[in-house]
């Protein structure tokens, strides 16, 4: 495993960019049929309203995909990741047209730990609003 | 109906072992729209010094519908799956997942109680491969919406903030 970010290059307050990753209801099926999850709240408008929910909902299992890419094309090897974790704190609502849901991401590193890990604090937002709280990354870096 | 807290502590394992394909990876790498040519080329995987193409962090989860499945849909759990919502995911890894494992898994039900009016549910489920050497940890809490009997502080808003995914 070697990430191509040298540790001795980081500092605590290290910027990884921002990127913005979009999610329209066909990535939702997709997403669905792979993982396994047809929880209809994810595809369907019935079933989201008859629950409470404004409409469709991202999987958050989505959300937090997209959101580990900031890292893993950081890094290069998507195992240098030791740890990730976030809450699921607001849902990222799928409108039923072409468009979408733009879910946008950014990190900075927070903290240097031993044996060339840091942890890396990640933001997550859809339409203006975090819908992750503390995604947090930890990473092994060469 | 408020999830029965005999079930704390109850054990699912995986029925059989998970056998990682390439051919997974790739459909779900693809899912993603993550086109990291670790998740689908085994000679650029190799370069990097895995013996074969590696799964995105949280391709686990596809693991959790095999273990942490058979937890929730318990009858005895009670729980009603059109209302859950998931509240928290976290992963620890020894390494990563890779094309050619085969992986055991134990879920375990580690927390059950009562927030704001609803439920949460937290289950951990150890990845092992076939020597018992960890894989992955995940940890997966889930909120069953207004599901606790109580009512205290079940305002909508306090459900919405608390699961939202």
């Amino acid at each position: 495993m070697t990430a191509a970010i040298r540790y001795d290059e980081v500092e605590t307050g290290t910027e990884l960019g921002e990127r913005t990753f979009p999610v329209r209801r066909v990535d939702l099926v997709r997403y669905a049929g792979a993982s396994g999850d047809f929880n209809p709240i994810h595809w369907n408008d019935r079933t989201a309203k008859a629950v409470g929910l404004p409409g469709v909902i991202a999987h958050g299992m989505f959300t937090m995909a997209e959101a580990a890419r900031l890292v893993t094309d950081w890094v290069g090897d998507p195992g240098a990741i030791v740890e990730y974790g976030t809450r699921f704190s607001n849902p990222v609502v799928v409108p039923d047209d072409d468009e979408g849901a733009e879910i946008t991401v950014s990190g900075t590193v927070k903290e240097k730990r031993g044996d060339n890990q840091v942890v890396v604090a990640l933001t997550v937002r859809s339409g203006g609003t975090r819908v992750l709280a503390r995604p947090t990354v930890v990473v092994r870096l060469a | 109906m408020a999830i029965n807290r005999d079930l704390l502590g109850r054990a699912y394992p995986a029925p059989e072992p998970y056998e990682v394909t390439r051919g997974k990876i790739r459909e779900f790498a693809e899912a993603v729209g993550d086109a990291n040519p670790l998740y689908s080329d085994p000679a650029t995987a190799r370069d990097e010094g895995h013996p074969d193409v590696v799964a995105p962090p949280t391709f686990p989860i596809v693991l959790g519908m095999a273990g942490a499945g058979r937890a929730v849909t318990d009858p005895e759990l009670g729980l009603d799956f059109s209302m859950v919502v998931h509240g928290e995911q976290r992963f620890r890894y020894s390494r990563p997942v890779r094309a050619g494992d085969l992986l055991d898994s134990v879920t375990r039900i580690t927390d059950i109680r009562s927030l704001a009016g609803n439920e949460l549910v937290t289950l951990e489920s150890e990845i092992t491969d076939t020597d018992g050497a960890h894989v992955v940890t995940a940890v997966n809490m889930l909120v069953v919406r207004g599901a606790a009997e109580d009512g205290s502080g079940s305002d909508g808003a306090a459900k919405a903030k608390e699961g939202a995914a």
